[in-house]
């Protein structure tokens, strides 16, 4: 499947196409050796404490462009998720993370900016014309791939939330991003929700097969039908 | 580690594999036996565990004392990282965890590699306890609270306190040997992991050629008595064999060891098989895929290291610490 550029997307509608801007020419290669080199340790780092077992259930690692969405239970749901990535991957992959959240303090926000290369969203302060969903299509450009949490916030029951309706936008404004259900198994264990020391425990990291929108799918059943595939990974 | 004895052990062991790796082999190439396939795959499985096992134990015998320890703190720590993440826990018992797994469990074994006998059998059992008990309590949620400390508990003690007795063996002083290289000790530690897995391996074998009466169907669908007596005697034979290489034991006394490895293994297998079943699982782990967890590897060593390291210092009638 080809890039489509955005303008040519067919369910665009007017009012998005004046937010349309050149794709950023910032790219995962521009990083200093050294937070490549703390990218690396991370992510290995993180794959020995969470003990994270990567399954790929009827779905293969490609550096095509792509939206890994997943359940969202813990501060480290997105380090996970992307640590979990095989390095080319990894590379071209993008987190979306809460700006309240990473951008607090010297450490997150260097680890946000530098190492990951996350894209930070304002939950705090949303605005019609600076929506969410354009900023992230404008950061991913046309060779990104993307790290959602569509419940928009962490589990406090460990349940799967309804899901948000960023990922029906993603998937309308970029019908040729495939969408990557992932689910994340445990590590709500290991770093709850207002806890900061992690337990050890064992994790698993479950990426499933691609979805796109149907033509003509209501927003609702779409949102549904992505939701279902992440708790189909669940077993 | 120059002694003849040792190097008769390593002489043996490294023959016996590399003979099971060759017949292994030719069954693999030559499928038309009437052997069972599977059969042959799993024992070429298991061999090649023992490969890794034996170079892995051999670096460290090699390394010494304090790395042995830390090999076996590392197996410990993985394995409770396998048997919490399999029981339920709640989020009440998550501060008592993190300490139970950065805290208690390291510093147990720094104090198994200082023998401090006198401190390190009660510290898991007595104030690993009764620290989980309070902290739970402490941290508000009494939900089903006895079940769930009893649960942190029973991993600690079989996974770590349990196991740590098999690297407190090196610290056992032995009259009649080169005590400067503990050369000795060693060979005692390798004795205990070689009967171990021969049992274990005995039990299937035994069980798989003449099991009638099973144990208990609804925990373990292979495990018969016949596989235990059977287990039982051949342990008890191998270790009448290699009496030689376990130093302070006499033929007969390595012979009555060999059978009650055999019998705690036994019960350490069915044990963790009750707790999986519970659980719903089949394996601990998925370290490597197909090969079980950790925990599988390790449950029939839980149980008999305990019991091997007391009969050794009844034999021995040294004072430990």
């Amino acid at each position: 499947m080809s890039a489509t550029a955005v303008e040519d997307a067919p369910m665009l509608s007017p009012a998005d196409i004046t937010e349309t801007q050149p794709p950023p020419t910032r790219a995962g290669s521009s990083r200093s050796p050294f937070c490549r080199a703390a990218g690396l340790s991370l992510a290995a780092l993180a794959r020995l404490l969470s003990g994270a077992s990567v399954r790929w259930i009827a779905s293969q690692p490609d550096t095509c462009q792509r939206v890994y969405f997943a359940n969202h239970t813990s501060h480290l749901d997105a380090l996970v998720v992307w640590s979990s990535l095989p390095q080319s991957i990894r590379e071209v992959t993008r987190p979306v993370a809460a700006k309240d959240y990473w951008s607090r303090g010297f450490v997150r926000r260097w680890l946000a900016e530098e190492v990951f290369d996350a894209i930070l969203i304002d939950r705090t302060d949303i605005k019609v014309h600076q929506s969410p969903v354009d900023m992230m299509l404008r950061e991913a450009g046309h060779s990104h791939s993307l790290i959602v949490f569509p419940e928009g916030g962490r589990s406090v029951t460990g349940e799967i939330g309804e899901f948000k309706s960023g990922l029906y936008y993603l998937a309308k404004k970029r019908p040729d991003i495939e969408l990557i259900p992932v689910h994340i198994d445990n590590l709500n264990r290991v770093l709850p929700r207002g806890e900061f020391l992690p337990v050890p425990l064992l994790s698993c990291i479950s990426f499933g097969p691609p979805l796109w929108l149907e033509r003509g799918e209501a927003k609702l059943d779409f949102l549904a039908r992505a939701r279902r595939a992440v708790l189909a990974l669940k077993e | 580690m120059n002694d003849n004895r040792t190097i008769a052990l390593v002489a043996g062991v490294l023959a016996l594999l590399t003979v099971a790796t060759v017949v292994g082999q030719f069954l693999k190439r030559h499928p038309d036996r009437g052997l069972d396939p599977a059969a042959i795959r799993t024992f070429n499985n298991r061999l090649r565990g023992w490969w890794i096992l034996c170079t892995v134990l051999a670096a460290a015998f090699w390394l010494g004392t304090t790395a042995t320890v830390v090999l076996f703190g590392l197996v410990s720590f993985w394995a409770l990282r396998e048997f919490i993440t399999l029981t339920p826990t709640r989020k009440g018992d998550h501060r008592a965890l993190f300490w139970v797994f950065f805290l208690f469990t390291p510093l147990h074994y720094v104090l198994v590699g200082l023998n401090r006998y006198d401190i390190f059998s009660v510290f898991l059992p007595v104030y690993a306890t009764l620290f989980v008990l309070a902290r739970v309590a402490f941290a508000g949620d009494y939900k089903r609270f006895l079940e769930r400390t009893a649960k942190i508990q029973a991993g600690l003690v079989v996974c770590v306190y349990c196991l740590s007795f098999a690297p407190a063996l090196l610290q056992i002083p032995i009259e009649g040997t080169a005590n400067a290289d503990r050369s000795g000790n060693f060979r005692l530690l390798f004795f205990l992991i070689l009967l171990v897995q021969f049992a274990d391996c005995m039990q299937y074998v035994w069980s798989r050629m003449l099991g009638q009466r099973l144990v208990a169907s609804a925990v373990s669908s292979n495990r018969t008595w016949e596989g235990l007596l059977g287990s039982a005697t051949s342990t008890a034979l191998l270790a009448a064999a290699l009496w030689w290489a376990a130093p302070p034991f006499q033929l007969w006394q390595a012979t009555l060891a060999g059978l009650v490895i055999a019998v705690m293994g036994f019960a350490g297998g069915m044990t963790m098989s009750a707790i999986k079943r519970d659980r719903g699982v089949k394996d601990y782990g998925t370290l490597v895929v197909g090969h079980g967890g950790v925990l599988d590897r390790i449950d029939s060593m839980c149980f008999a290291a305990p019991v091997f390291y007391h009969i050794t210092l009844l034999v021995t009638g040294v004072k430990p610490g």
